[in-house]
């Protein structure tokens, strides 16, 4: 397999404060990987240091090119769909409008089918389809976003805490549809999470970041089967 | 009973180009969340633009289109130079650049075409309209080109892609970079559009007022006026807070007494005031709420 991220000695900086010190990873191409951390560890700023949005120093590379010198829009184009903290939402638009937002930089053919692809995905979306995208709940929004980073036919979705603030049956059925996005549209996906339990469920690979630092890494099923790990970082 | 549903269409008439130019100032509003103070000395300067090209033998209307264009240009030219650069500067330099602008445009106009003030031709010419006594064909002109432009804006911001794409890069900047657009162009883009928005109402309102450098002053105080009614954040809001404005600016100058032609312009102030205080969204406008 091939590393279709390859991150090495990645440092990124918040005006004078350094919040990652000399991240090394990769992610294999068709994989499931998952980032797992405690609050402040630099989860959310590693996923927005790939997308270029803080300050950084450092190689970032998809595909054998170098992002660092390209902007957010840009590297988006290149098919990379962040899913951020928060969601997201264009909460003034449907929800209709918000996934052909997710297509925007397509050309116009297949977008019809792709919306139409996301309502089986996610059937709620469909029944709240003329709605405005402000008015759904959080779960919803959630599913949402999903679908509009999908709407991208990225090759490599970013998910910022997917299960935040979501009841845990709706988390559940989100990780379902994650796997069975990865597995069937070929999706390599990188996953932050601090419901760890879950991701590692669905993961191939992980990486445990503290302070800024990957302080272990491994086989998804073996940092899940590992007391002291899941003890001292993990929580559970 | 005349006298008053006179005032009212007159009102109207007047209210369309304070509708315009209310609507150029939420472009940019939308945009980058500050007024635009030269957004009048913009429409002045493109004003004299298509009176010159006149001079030089155009027809109205090619220069109309002409003007249309050089200013859509202008606009974006003006955003690429001085406040792309001003982006991430506080809200004081920005209002410091608009005040700059300002009396670039107002001084440069004065030098290319002197302050003497010039008669500006009307395409719809200023007989009674279809017969009544009660409005001229140029207000009705008037009216009638800023709801063709009312009608084009909704359709471009409702059914084009790059309409939807300038909505969510006005609502969450954030995510409509995560989609990929380049919001930074998108802006640029708004200028671009009010400038040849604020050039129409120029363009119509000069028969009336005249063209001179300062033209636009009262105009673009009761366009303020007329924005704020209506709801900062709403296109549509804006062009009914201009009628309104319009209308209540010819009522309260026939109707109470020692208003008058002097006192209209308190009026539009007050009418900031009052809706700022009472309704701070305005009438179209969603409220803002912001987590702290």
């Amino acid at each position: 397999m091939t590393a279709l991220l390859n991150i090495k000695a990645l440092n990124a900086y918040y005006g004078q404060v350094q919040a990652l010190h000399g991240l090394e990873f990769s992610l294999n191409e068709g994989s499931v990987t998952t980032l797992l951390g405690a609050n402040g560890a630099g989860k959310t700023t590693t996923l927005r240091a790939i997308c270029n949005m803080v300050r950084t120093t450092g190689a970032v590379e998809f595909d054998g090119a170098p992002l660092s010198s390209r902007s957010t829009e840009n590297i988006v184009r290149l098919g990379i769909a962040h899913v951020p903290q928060g969601r997201g939402t264009f909460t003034t638009v449907t929800v209709e409008e918000n996934l052909q937002l997710g297509a925007i930089t397509r050309s116009k053919a297949g977008i019809a089918a792709d919306i139409e692809r996301m309502y089986v995905h996610f059937p709620v979306l469909k029944q709240r389809r003329g709605q405005q995208a402000g008015t759904l709940s959080g779960g919803e929004q959630q599913m949402l976003a999903v679908a509009r980073a999908l709407m991208l036919r990225p090759r490599l979705m970013l998910l910022d805490e997917p299960s935040f603030g979501l009841a845990p049956l709706i988390v559940r059925d989100l990780f379902k549809i994650l796997g069975k996005i990865n597995r069937e549209d070929k999706v390599t996906i990188l996953v932050v999470e601090q419901n760890a339990q879950l991701a590692l469920e669905i993961a191939d690979h992980a990486y445990v970041i503290e302070t800024g630092r990957i302080v272990m890494s491994g086989k998804a099923g073996e940092i899940a089967d590992n007391e002291d790990i899941r003890k001292s970082y993990l929580g559970y | 009973m005349d006298l008053f549903v006179n005032q009212i269409l007159a009102g109207i008439a007047t209210g369309a180009i304070y509708g315009c130019m209310a609507l150029a100032l939420v472009m940019i509003y939308q945009a980058i969340d500050n007024l635009n103070f030269a957004q009048g000395e913009m429409a002045m300067f493109s004003t004299f633009v298509s009176w010159q090209l006149m001079q030089w033998g155009l027809p109205y209307w090619g220069a109309f289109v002409i003007t249309l264009v050089l200013s859509f240009v202008g606009g974006v030219v003006i955003e690429r130079a001085l406040f792309k650069p001003l982006a991430k500067a506080p809200i004081l330099t920005n209002v410091a650049g608009f005040i700059a602008l300002f009396s670039i445009l107002n001084s440069s106009a004065g030098l290319i075409w002197d302050f003497t003030i010039k008669e500006y031709p009307t395409p719809f010419g200023s007989a009674p309209f279809l017969g009544s006594q009660l409005i001229s064909t140029h207000q009705a002109g008037m009216i009638g080109v800023t709801v063709l432009l009312l009608i084009a804006l909704y359709v471009f911001f409702r059914f084009t892609r790059i309409g939807l794409a300038m909505r969510a890069a006005a609502s969450v900047p954030e995510s409509a970079r995560l989609v990929g657009i380049n919001t930074s162009w998108m802006i640029a883009l708004g200028w671009g559009m009010a400038a040849a928005i604020g050039s129409i109402a120029g363009m119509l309102i000069a028969p009336v007022v005249f063209l001179e450098p300062n033209m636009m002053g009262g105009v673009l105080i009761y366009g303020f006026a007329a924005a704020v009614l209506g709801g900062l954040n709403s296109p549509f809001g804006a062009v009914i807070g201009g009628f309104l404005v319009g209308i209540f600016e010819n009522l309260a100058g026939t109707y109470i007494p020692g208003v008058g032609n002097e006192l209209k312009l308190p009026i539009a102030l007050a009418l900031i005031v009052t809706v700022l205080v009472v309704k701070p969204a305005g009438l179209f406008g969603r409220p803002i709420v912001k987590r702290v």
